[in-house]
């Protein structure tokens, strides 16, 4: 199987563990993940805010190489990227005289773009590889999945799932063993960007979303975003100091925890690289294999 | 040759403003059919009528052209006025050169020269016209009404109070509709059934009302005053002649899971069942679906298997013997003269399923799935004294009073996001009403209601809600909610108060949601047996929006209540009363008028192919034989029945031998009007 | 600029009274357009597109009900199918039958109204006049 792929900046930095766990991820599934050739930087939130020309523009160029590649799909992994990708895409389709325009300002023709894939939409629809691989069973591990906003918004662009009750995280991690809980905050901002100008409201905001998905009764928060990652993994020690009672919430790209019911090494994967440690999490799961292999009792 | 003349209307400024009606006039006037062509100021006025006149008997016109606003406004004014002056009104024609010219054009030459040959292809339209006579058909004079509610049966009684035969058909189990679900009704606070249902038993019992419920109409026939209405009565498998109302067969049905539907689903019912204790008539009905024996009969028939009579404990314990399982539904025709939509509304549903693609649900508010948010109606039912709980305020999760409730005006209405432009016109008041209904029941309640706008427009409508925030202590919060969801026992309600500047959340017990009102499901299905035309929501279209609101564009059916638009109790027994006068007005007289409007075959030229009786829609052609003087049939030709030809003109376009023309369009008219236009 | 010449034939019920409820409304139009009033779609002869054309007219435009919804039930279907065939005649005689537009619009869609108007206007505007039936040059 083969999907066309646009890392984005932040997989190449601050997002290290989420290409290192997708990255192999794919190679245990036998999927093979086409590149696209000198892709850009999707503008993320500067290119739009800045003009909406080159907030178009810019991850069109990606759109054009990409469909000149003879790519049918992209898989943009960073909610960002995929949103940005998916919008540049939605609004040329829709409006002749701007596909022109950004066909001239590109000097690269620009026909059917390719179809952009979100990471979960990417992971469902490899499921069926998925399930027969499943060997270290997650003992039910309970996750809160956390979706953000990129995913599933703005509905007419992404057209994925549902916006307001959405299940499709949830259908990935409980596919392979996991227990997803039921909470309030899955749909609730993070803060984004807002992580360098106004800390102040995502350690806020933050410490909301950890605290409900901790009273649900979840062992680890499940996110699909890099930026959510950034936001909950690393912010996260600000967020619980002085919170009696806030324990560690570690935080997981949800490619991570398909990897790790797969098997897979985790520091091949890059847990090692959280804010908050994983290992807890790690000992726990061996233990719960080797219980469930006879070992401890 | 003809002598036509041309009268051109200013209508105040409304056409002059943008085309040269004097112009317009005086080029007309060289045309060699035309013998008088004016423009004046008001046609439609009595002098501008009387220019018409004196110019038909001054000039000996055998043709008049008006040009002015459209047909449908003032085409009987001028023939009146013409017939009137002794020539026949169908020589008379209009040119619309208002609302399809002045008024979506500039002011500028070619505005003119499109006025200019409008009114010339009607000239030569007119020139074709033939005098013709109105057809009479007689009236039966017995309405159909569609719907029991409050709307219905108002039509009805004011019908059958002037001496009319009604027929009222209803699709549930018993007449009263949702007015028979209601608490108490703004701004009286009435109690609703005290006054709903002497007037369900006056219909019950008049002598001139005949009352099929459960039934539904499954076809209607024929053209105004002369309507067969085939109604299908749905198998109730209880006699209501024989049956007693005593109750027994619902004491010892074991079917127990039914949802409620008088109660929103709040509670459950047995599956043989009266829909509530003041039904009228107050005889059961055995909901298939839900009845053991007709679940096991419909099992046997779908696998091929011999039916079985099951539990069948109801038949057994009905001392009237009236319980059968043989019978099933019955078609019944009817002859009537006039047919009243009177459908009334169904609320719209916040869940993630919609009947409708254009409609969205509320996920926001967790599509309603939460047991203690609930929808107007259903709040009422709660109210009620006779509801699932007695009429005290409880929470349906757990049976506790609420301490605190918010109510969420505007839930769909006025949104377009859910599909819904429009306001539904009842929930301010009836929000208000709920808070107040609350905290009378539930002392030291809080309410907190939050909405967009208060539209309380009615008669002691604004004292009215201003004595739930100001006597009765509700907390109105200008402002919408965002999210619900539940927490800690709560339901956390996150809003905002933009008056205030601040986001609010409130930790509420329960939610009741002011949902949208919504026409009737099938209400398409009806409209289109009915052919009558309706709205993207399903809301039926009225003749007209200011002047006709009860009439339709079809004659002989009429509208009252919801089903033209959302409205109160008050506005849809005065609309009811109105349609009920339309009627009596259709049934006054023992023979109409109609329109002359109807096709003709020359029957010289037919060949008997009949292609025109497979086009026509309403049966309207029938066989003739053409015999010798000695009876022999020499060949079967078609002709058309002019009381029951509607006038579409689909079987003279039909015609390989264009032996059919359509009086008032015929062939000679429209080429003449196509060759008139400058092209 | 060429200004097209477009002769519409409109069912009384539903499109005539939707171009009445644009007047009403005010909507901008072309003035390119002549209605002709009809019952019903179903009464439409084609012969009527025909002599439109013949006697110059650069585009016709024929609008009934929405189909289901035809006030006198069926005549809209009628006029849809003879029209499928009308069409494909129009094509095998040479004649671009892209110059006859077919529209369902209903009572109360004035804008729909309008912009098939401006919308049909632009079209044959775009296509050019209408230069005659082929051949009918050497019959004149």
């Amino acid at each position: 199987m083969r999907f066309g792929y646009y890392p984005g900046c932040s997989l190449h930095a601050t997002a290290r563990e989420f290409s290192e766990s997708l990255l192999t991820l794919v190679k245990a599934l036998d999927v093979q993940l086409d590149e696209v050739e000198d892709w850009a930087c999707c503008g993320a939130s500067s290119a739009h805010a800045t003009n909406h020309l080159l907030g178009v523009a810019l991850p069109a160029r990606t759109l054009a190489i990409a469909e000149g590649q003879g790519l049918d799909n992209i898989v943009a992994p960073c909610a960002a990227c995929y949103g940005r990708l998916a919008g540049a895409a939605h609004e040329i389709e829709g409006d002749a005289a701007l596909k022109g325009q950004v066909a001239e300002i590109l000097k690269r023709p620009l026909g059917t773009p390719p179809e952009i894939i979100n990471v979960v939409g990417f992971l469902q629809s490899l499921l069926p590889e998925i399930q027969p691989r499943v060997v270290k069973p997650l003992d039910g591990l309970k996750v809160a999945c956390y979706y953000g906003c990129l995913l599933l918004r703005p509905h007419k662009v992404t057209r994925f799932d549902d916006r307001e009750q959405p299940e499709s995280m949830e259908q990935v991690c409980a596919a392979v063993g996991a227990t997803p809980v039921a909470w309030n905050k899955r749909i609730e901002c993070c803060g984004a960007g807002f992580s360098l100008s106004r800390t102040g409201s995502v350690i806020r905001m933050g410490r909301e979303i950890l605290d409900d998905a901790r009273a649900a009764g979840a062992e680890a928060v499940v996110v699909g975003c890099p930026m959510c990652h950034s936001n909950l993994d690393m912010r996260q020690p600000a967020m619980n100091r002085g919170q009696a009672g806030a324990g560690a919430l570690p935080v997981l790209y949800i490619t991570e925890l398909v990897g790790l019911a797969m098997g897979l090494d985790p520091k091949a994967m890059g847990l090692q690289r959280h804010y908050v440690s994983t290992q807890p999490l790690l000992d726990r799961l061996s233990t719960a294999v080797a219980v469930a292999e006879g070992e401890v009792s | 040759m003809a002598r036509i003349g041309v009268f051109v209307c200013h209508c105040g400024e409304n056409i002059a403003r943008t085309v040269d009606c004097a112009a317009v006039a005086g080029s007309v006037a060289d045309h060699p059919s035309v013998v008088c062509s004016v423009d004046y100021k008001y046609m439609c006025s009595d002098p501008g009528q009387n220019l018409v006149k004196d110019a038909i008997t001054e000039h000996g016109l055998d043709g008049v052209v008006v040009a002015a606003c459209s047909p449908h406004m003032h085409l009987k004014t001028f023939r009146r006025a013409a017939s009137n002056a002794g020539l026949n009104a169908y020589l008379v024609e209009m040119a619309n050169i208002r609302e399809q010219c002045a008024w979506i054009h500039p002011r500028t030459p070619e505005t003119t020269v499109k006025a200019t040959d409008l009114v010339r292809a009607m000239v030569e339209k007119v020139k074709q016209n033939v005098p013709l006579e109105p057809i009479r058909i007689p009236v039966t004079p017995t309405a159909l009404v569609i719907g029991g509610g409050i709307a219905g049966i108002q039509a009805a009684l004011d019908i059958a109070e002037a001496g009319r035969d009604v027929i009222i058909v209803e699709k549930e189990p018993s007449l009263g509709g949702h007015m028979s679900q209601l608490s108490e009704t703004f701004p009286t606070l009435d109690c609703s059934q005290c006054i709903l249902t002497p007037r369900m038993v006056d219909a019950y019992q008049h002598p001139r009302i005949k009352l099929y419920t459960y039934s539904e109409v499954e076809k209607l026939e024929g053209y105004i005053g002369n309507f067969e209405v085939t109604i299908r009565k749905k198998g109730r498998s209880v006699d209501i002649d024989t049956c007693t109302g005593c109750g027994a067969c619902m004491e010892v049905c074991p079917s127990k899971k039914a949802l409620d539907e008088f109660d929103m689903g709040l509670r459950t019912r047995t599956a043989v069942y009266t829909p509530f204790p003041q039904a009228v008539p107050n005889k059961p009905v055995i909901d298939r679906e839900h009845c053991l024996h007709y679940k096991a009969e419909a099992r046997a028939i779908a696998r091929g298997k011999p039916v079985k009579a099951v539990c069948q404990k109801c038949a057994k314990a009905c001392a009237a013997d009236a319980i059968s399982f043989d019978g099933g539904d019955e078609l019944i025709k009817e002859k009537v003269g006039a047919v009243v939509v009177a459908t009334g509304f169904q609320l719209y549903s916040v869940a993630k399923d919609q009947p409708e693609p254009y409609l969205e649900g509320y996920g926001e508010y967790g599509y309603g799935a939460d047991p203690d948010i609930v929808d107007g109606l259903q709040f009422e039912r709660l109210a009620s004294a006779s509801g699932p709980t007695g009429g005290k305020i409880l929470c349906p999760s757990n049976g506790q009073a609420p301490k605190t409730i918010v109510f969420i005006q505007c839930t769909g209405s006025r949104d377009p996001a859910k599909g819904i432009e429009y306001c539904s016109g009842v929930c301010c008041m009836y929000t208000a009403k709920h808070a107040m209904l609350y905290q009378h029941s539930v002392h030291g309640g809080r309410a907190v209601v939050f909405y967009m706008d208060i539209r309380a427009t009615g008669k002691g409508y604004d004292a009215f809600t201003r004595r739930a925030a100001e006597e009765s202590g509700a907390e109105y919060v200008r402002g919408r909610v965002s999210a619900i969801y539940r927490a800690d026992g709560k339901l956390v309600v996150k809003g905002v108060d933009t008056l205030g500047g601040e986001p609010m959340t409130v930790q509420a017990d329960m939610v009741v949601l002011a949902t949208a009102i919504r026409p009737q499901p099938g209400i398409k299905e009806l409209a289109q047996k009915l052919s009558i035309s309706y709205d993207q929501h399903g809301f039926l279209n009225e003749a007209h929006p200011k002047l006709r609101p009860v009439e339709t564009n079809t004659a002989g059916i009429f509208l009252a209540g919801c089903s033209q638009a959302p409205r109160d109790i008050p506005d849809s027994v005065a609309m009811a009363s109105a349609t009920a006068a339309k009627v009596l007005a259709l049934f006054s007289r023992s023979e109409m008028e109609r329109e002359p409007q109807v096709a003709k075959v020359d029957q010289a030229t037919c060949s008997g192919c009949f292609h025109c009786e497979r086009a026509c829609a309403y049966g309207a052609v029938e066989h003739l034989e053409v015999k010798d003087r000695r009876g022999n049939v020499l060949r079967v030709v078609a002709q058309i029945n002019p009381g029951v030809c509607q006038g579409c003109g689909t079987c003279a376009a039909n015609c390989p031998s264009k032996s059919i023309e359509l009086d008032g369009f015929t062939d000679a008219q429209v080429f003449a009007s196509i060759q008139a236009l400058s092209l | 600029m060429f200004e097209p010449r477009i002769v519409a034939f409109v069912c009384n019920w539903c499109t005539y009274t939707g171009a009445d409820l644009a007047g009403t409304s005010r909507l901008p139009m072309a003035t390119n357009v002549r209605i002709v009033r009809l019952p019903c779609t179903g009464r439409i002869d084609p012969l009527f597109i025909v002599k439109a054309f013949e006697r110059g007219a650069d585009g016709v435009i024929v609008s009934g009900c929405h189909p289901g919804d035809c006030h006198y039930s069926e005549g809209n279907y009628h006029a849809r199918r003879r029209f499928r065939l009308f069409k494909e005649l129009m094509d095998f005689t040479g004649i671009d039958s892209d110059r006859v537009t077919f529209s369902w619009v209903s009572a109360s869609q004035g804008q729909k109204w309008a912009d098939v108007v401006n919308g049909t206007t632009e079209r044959i505007r775009a296509l050019g006049p209408f230069e005659g039936y082929p051949g009918s040059e050497e019959v004149a």
